[in-house]
């Protein structure tokens, strides 16, 4: 793509590489941990499912069975494989058996040769394989079968009912009126549960609970509403939190499309210890990016604690190092929706200019990533009549610099959870100007050394520095120090800390190795 | 277009400010005009936009107009409307109880405290009693703030801890001791039956027993709260909808002052 910023290639790959360097750093660390989080996925990848008595999901049942015994670094894998061999039950007979026996799993794991073990769980991986394989080829049929046009954003709108069965009618309307992605946005609090609710649910605070049942019922009613519109609607939930991995498998085994799967977010927004995250997110990345899903990182949201102007080189430098700890997952560029936004205080004199500029920027850096792009919110005032020129503005960036994602910003921001009316009046507004502007991208061109061109290149520089000094420091000290949205988090505080482990002498994930980088 | 947009008809109504009789001025003195957006869940057509004059009449409405209706999805209409209403207040007589403070930026409250306080003030945070939500609290307290305000956390001059949710008040005012709070902000989100209201009690009655009352600036917020709620139940201030941490922060700033220069 010829550059309308007149963007230097070589400092482009200068910061790629600089970035690469700090996820190396990172991915060494990873490789030799391994969380309850993690493990738990491998269980459910085993087709562990269901509940206890106490409502306790059986893989947590499983997990904590290990943890207790001071034996989760050998990892799920080596003993449920153990004990199919000494009992001849499938995985999910065996937590059974835990649950309701108090079987000890630990107990007679003797087989330790990695070949005699992997010959037990063989049938179930495959399944679970083929599984999440024939979810993906169902979307690229369907994909297939309607067509889409690509020159324009997702149009992508949350609902947030709390009520599951009340979500499927908001989705389905908001489908109707042109949404393409739908997210379910989860209840408050749900990431810092340390296990994945279980059944249908009705109730929530601010969004609906994440669950595999949760995410059958939405993806069967898109399904429904797709075919009548001769649409693929796109399913998006939060993979992200203390369960970072295990919702990233549920929703492959459901058919979600896109999730938000930051490396980052937990640590700085959530106070989840750094080492759980950046170990849970090398899996959830793994898993999302052999089921065909989408992931959103969360940019976004620094610049909801810190300055848009001020701070856009560290949405560019964490966009960067997002990339190059999702090329390490094998997660496709395509498959990476980068985030940014439109955060600039509206009163600011061209403000409109360095949000194209950055616009433009991410694109041009990111060629062939389906960036997302999210709307004001920070500004947004209750004052709904400004706010929805707001997001007009936003809209126009969104077309004009060929974002892959807009999530559509709603006039009742900072007011209410969307109405029906409140999605109508914003897809309205984006199908206008996405319409009414179609190809202005490819028309209009920029000034040499003017505002936009020189506003992008500054950011650019920035993001370098930046980077520069995170080399030297490393990214666990860099988060320490407060560089991304003004937020310090310590490498051993935070929440989930408990639950990583050093892998030991028998750990296996066969998973990463039949997933990462395939199809 | 239906009737009364365009009518020259005599507006036959006393056009003089009474606030006795307070009612929407549109372009009119007491003309009542209102504009109106909800949606109903009929399909649209003829009896959906008479469903809608039939409420907007129920509302207190004279000559209700629906200028733009559609459906949203099938059994979802949507109604831009207006309307004159009958209503009025008395403006005279309205009361409303406010925190008496003034409200500062977060860089004004950070060197009010620098100069009048000299040190950082503490502050220790909860939702308590049963209440498992955050957000109330979390809006006030966590660096990112809430809709542009910034959090106490992110308050150089305030040492803020964030204790989280379902946290007994024993157990919330054991932490505030060991911290040395100078204040204590109580967040209750969801309740049902009340119960935020007993439990706020219970925490002035615990803190009461301790003579530990005086000694700390308590306040509380939450959807439900309102200042006059929080004066009748022992708390200094209350901070209800629309309020964020730099309502909170100016006041507990400004009491602690207000409290020690005496």
């Amino acid at each position: 793509m010829q550059s309308k910023l007149g963007l230097d290639q070589k400092k482009i790959e200068q910061a790629k590489s600089l970035a690469r360097d700090i996820a190396v750093e990172v991915q060494s660390f990873v490789e030799r941990y391994t969380t309850v989080a993690t493990e738990r996925t491998i269980a459910r990848a085993l087709g562990i499912d269901g509940v206890d008595d106490n409502m306790v999901p059986l893989p947590n049942v499983l997990v904590d069975s290990l943890k207790d015994k001071g034996a989760l670094g050998h990892g799920v894998m080596f003993y449920i494989a153990n004990a199919m061999i000494n009992t001849g039950l499938q995985p999910q007979q065996i937590v059974e058996k835990i649950a309701k026996e108090n079987f000890d799993i630990t107990k007679d794991a003797k087989e330790t040769d990695k070949e005699k073990l992997m010959q037990v769980v063989q049938p179930v991986i495959d399944a679970t394989i083929t599984k999440i394989r024939d979810r993906r080829l169902r979307r690229e049929a369907y994909v297939k079968e309607y067509g889409e046009d690509t020159q324009k954003p997702y149009i992508y709108v949350i609902v947030a009912t709390g009520n599951i069965y009340e979500d499927v009618v908001q989705a389905q309307a908001a489908a109707r009126q042109g949404a393409e992605i739908i997210a379910v946005i989860r209840t408050t609090g749900q990431s810092l549960l340390d296990y994945v609710p279980y059944g249908a649910t009705t109730e929530g605070f601010g969004g609906t609970f994440a669950t595999q049942e949760n995410f059958r019922i939405m993806r069967k009613a898109l399904d429904e509403v797709g075919e009548e519109l001769h649409r693929y609607i796109r399913l998006c939930n939060y993979c992200s939190g203390l369960c970072m991995p295990e919702i990233a498998i549920m929703g492959a085994l459901e058919g979600l499309d896109v999730m938000l799967n930051d490396a980052l977010y937990g640590i700085l927004f959530r106070d989840i210890n750094m080492q759980r995250t950046l170990v849970d997110q090398y899996f959830s990345r793994v898993i999302n990016g052999f089921a065909g899903v989408i992931i959103n990182t969360g940019e976004d949201n620094y610049l909801t604690t810190a300055d848009a102007i001020e701070a856009a080189h560290t949405v560019l430098a964490s966009d960067l190092i997002n990339e190059q700890l999702a090329l390490f997952a094998g997660l496709p560029e395509k498959q990476m929706g980068l985030g940014h936004a439109f955060e600039m205080d509206p009163m600011h004199k061209n403000g409109f200019l360095l949000e194209l500029a950055q616009a433009q920027m991410t694109r041009e850096i990111f060629p062939d990533a389906t960036l997302k792009y999210m709307p004001p919110t920070k500004f947004m005032t209750g004052n709904i009549f400004r706010g929805h020129i707001q997001d007009a503005l936003f809209n126009i960036v969104g077309i004009w610099t060929h974002q892959g994602i807009q999530l559509l910003g709603m006039p009742t921001e900072a007011i209410h959870t969307p109405f029906m009316s409140d999605r109508f009046l914003s897809i309205e507004n984006a199908r206008y100007i996405f319409n009414n502007m179609h190809d202005i991208g490819d028309e209009v061109e920029f000034k040499e050394n003017g505002i936009i061109r020189n506003r992008a290149k500054e950011v650019l520089d920035n993001s370098i520095a930046l980077l520069q000094e995170m080399t030297k420091d490393g990214l666990f000290n860099t988060l320490e120090q407060g560089k991304f949205g003004d937020v310090k988090r310590p490498k051993n505080g935070g929440k989930g800390l408990e639950g990583v482990t050093e892998k030991n002498t028998n750990y296996m994930n066969p998973f990463i190795d039949l997933m990462k980088g395939r199809k | 277009m239906s009737e009364g947009l365009y009518s020259m008809e005599a507006k036959n109504y006393d056009k003089t400010l009474d606030l006795k009789k307070v009612k929407p001025y549109g372009d009119t003195m007491n003309d009542g005009k209102v504009q109106l957006s909800f949606t109903l869940p009929v399909p649209a057509g003829p009896e959906a936009i008479e469903a809608a004059k039939q409420l907007i009449k129920k509302m207190g409405f004279e000559n209700p107009l629906v200028v733009f209706s559609q459906e949203l999805t099938p059994g979802f209409t949507f109604f831009n409307c207006y309307g004159s209403l009958t209503h009025t207040v008395d403006y005279e007589s309205i009361y409303v109880p406010k925190v008496d403070s003034k409200v500062m930026s977060m860089e004004a409250t950070d060197e009010y405290i620098k100069e009048n306080i000299g040190r950082p003030l503490v502050v220790v945070g909860a939702s308590t009693g049963t209440d498992a939500h955050t957000v109330g609290i979390d809006a006030i307290m966590n660096m990112k703030g809430y809709a542009g305000h910034y959090g106490l956390e992110r308050y150089k001059m305030i040492e803020a801890h964030n204790l989280g949710s379902q946290v007994p008040n024993e157990e919330f005012l054991a932490k505030a001791i060991e911290l040395k709070a100078d204040a204590l902000l109580v967040s209750q989100t969801v309740t049902q039956k009340d119960v935020h209201i007993i439990n706020l009690t219970n925490l002035i009655e615990l803190m009461d027993a301790e003579g530990l009352r005086d000694k700390m600036i308590v306040v509380c917020g939450g959807p439900r709260i309102s200042h006059e709620l929080a004066k009748e139940l022992g708390y200094d201030a209350g901070f209800g909808t629309n309020t964020y941490a730099d309502d909170v922060a100016s006041f507990v700033a400004e009491e602690y002052v207000k409290r020690h220069n005496k």
